[in-house]
């Protein structure tokens, strides 16, 4: 059981049955009086977001996810579409679930599958990643140092800010967790 | 934050402790050192002392909160104006505003009132923002240009929360709503471009505060807010010692009603605080004057290391 004093940004809870991972959280206590935890909570499963705030002394029961090492397939109608190479087992998670992730996920990319009771919630991308550039403007010959950027596409669609010699065609390492472009990598 | 912002934010904080130390002693202050480890810390129902490991079979000793206890005995002994800078230990209080252990000074004066304490506070943050190089007349912080001019404006409690929270505490004092009120609704509305001194507290909120005269509802209990910022408390102090029994009892309550340690009972100030004369002290938190003065948003980034746990 966590205690409310536990609580901080990212620490996983289940509240009223569901999973819930804390987004923010911000410790007050004005003058004198009992310290008041507040916290903003996102539901792993639905995406709802709440704001709730909490009083010392009060008991959460964490959130227990299991994981799945899986490999993505495609993304349609329904959903992205994950398989287990181990078992071939599928399993497909909303638009909402993968969220901000789809921006670095390519077809056969290997990722964590967070499951709760059985059911997947989440993904979790590996801290690297090498996408491919599709688009950006010529490059700049020589222009290393001097921490300019544009804007290229990724294979995925997504754009990011990279230097200025960068060029289409080239395969970039990219910060996952971060978002932001890392280095060239040499094919 | 850069190192170089943290460097200069450390000399700053240098200066206005030495300009704090300054002022207070032009005033015919003493500063003085008294224990940090005690037996018997302050009751207050929602502060927690850190535990001192000792030998098994020996009395559990404490970090003090706050020299409050051990400051009014000096008075009651027969200082008349009397300071204490340096640590003050808090448990579990960790955040952008918070440390466990903190910077903090307090300071009493005999023959005044919370009235003088307000006067206080208004020429220290003159000197002390003078000091920091933040301005004469006003200071940069949070996007907001702060109005340092005296004196500042006062609101009392009950019209605060009656203004941002719709209710009047002193028709019904509900603790737990009073809280939650002052951090959420009546707190982030004081102090934007001035500071602001909240006064006159609920008798329940003020265990070492002398009740108003002609209004036993109300204590003459006194904060001051900057940029949002909760800066200083102080109290027109209570010197009837029964009464102080009185109401350590009712504190003591609610800490076992809140599942909180019940402390040693504090009998070396009880049996002191027959002799206190007349008195008023304020204790402001040194780390939250650095972060205004130097336009921080984070306590961190106003002190030397951070702890290494919370």
């Amino acid at each position: 059981m966590y205690d409310s004093s536990d609580l901080r940004k990212g620490l996983k809870i289940i509240i009223d049955g569901a999973p819930y991972i804390i987004t923010d959280f911000q410790f007050s206590k004005p003058g004198k009086g009992q310290a008041l935890y507040r916290c903003k909570l996102k539901n792993m499963v639905t995406g709802y977001t709440m704001d709730r705030t909490y009083r010392s002394g009060e008991k959460f029961e964490p959130a227990n996810l299991d994981q799945a090492h899986m490999q993505y397939l495609y993304n349609d109608a329904e959903g992205y579409h994950f398989m287990d190479t181990r078992t071939y087992e599928q399993v497909t998670l909303t638009n909402e679930q993968v969220g901000e992730a789809k921006n670095f996920l390519k077809d056969n990319m290997e990722v964590d599958v967070l499951f709760f009771q059985g059911t997947p919630i989440d993904i979790s991308l590996p801290i690297f990643v090498e996408l491919k550039v599709v688009k950006a403007d010529p490059g700049v010959k020589g222009d290393t140092a001097t921490g300019a950027t544009k804007p290229a596409v990724l294979e995925t669609g997504h754009k990011i800010q990279v230097p200025l010699f960068i060029e289409e065609g080239e395969t970039l390492k990219i910060d996952t967790r971060t978002g932001e472009y890392v280095e060239r990598v040499k094919k | 934050m850069d190192s170089s912002t943290w460097i200069k934010n450390l000399r700053i904080r240098d200066r206005i402790i030495q300009a704090v130390r300054d002022f207070l002693h032009g005033e015919g202050f003493v500063e003085v050192a008294t224990p940090l480890i005690v037996q018997a810390p302050l009751p207050e129902p929602s502060i927690d002392a850190f535990q001192v490991c000792t030998d098994a079979g020996r009395p559990s000793l404490y970090l003090i909160p706050s020299p409050e206890l051990h400051l009014k005995r000096l008075l009651a002994r027969g200082l008349s104006k009397v300071f204490q800078l340096g640590p003050a230990f808090r448990k579990g209080e960790r955040g952008t505003r918070h440390l466990p252990e903190f910077t903090m000074l307090e300071w009493y004066r005999v023959g005044a009132d919370y009235n003088h304490l307000m006067d206080d506070c208004e020429r220290l943050i003159a000197c002390t923002a003078r000091a920091a190089g933040a301005g004469e007349q006003s200071i940069p912080y949070d996007g907001n240009s702060i109005d340092i001019s005296r004196p500042f404006p006062r609101i009392t409690v009950d019209e605060a929360f009656r203004r941002w929270a719709g209710w009047s505490p002193l028709a019904e004092t509900d603790l737990d709503r009073f809280d939650e009120d002052m951090a959420f609704k009546v707190e982030p509305a004081l102090s934007a471009s001035r500071p602001c001194f909240l006064l006159d507290y609920p008798a329940a909120l003020a265990s070492l505060a002398r009740l108003k005269r002609g209004m036993p509802r109300v204590a003459e209990r006194v904060e001051l807010y900057a940029g949002g910022l909760e800066l200083a408390n102080g109290f027109s102090e209570l010197t009837d010692a029964n009464e102080q029994e009185a109401r350590f009892r009712r504190d003591r309550a609610l800490r076992r009603k809140r599942g909180l340690k019940c402390y040693p009972w504090p009998r070396a100030f009880l049996s002191d605080l027959k002799r206190l004369p007349r008195c008023a002290g304020m204790a402001l938190g040194i780390d939250r004057l650095v972060m205004l003065l130097t336009d921080s948003k984070d306590i961190d980034e106003v002190i030397p290391l951070p702890p290494e746990y919370d």
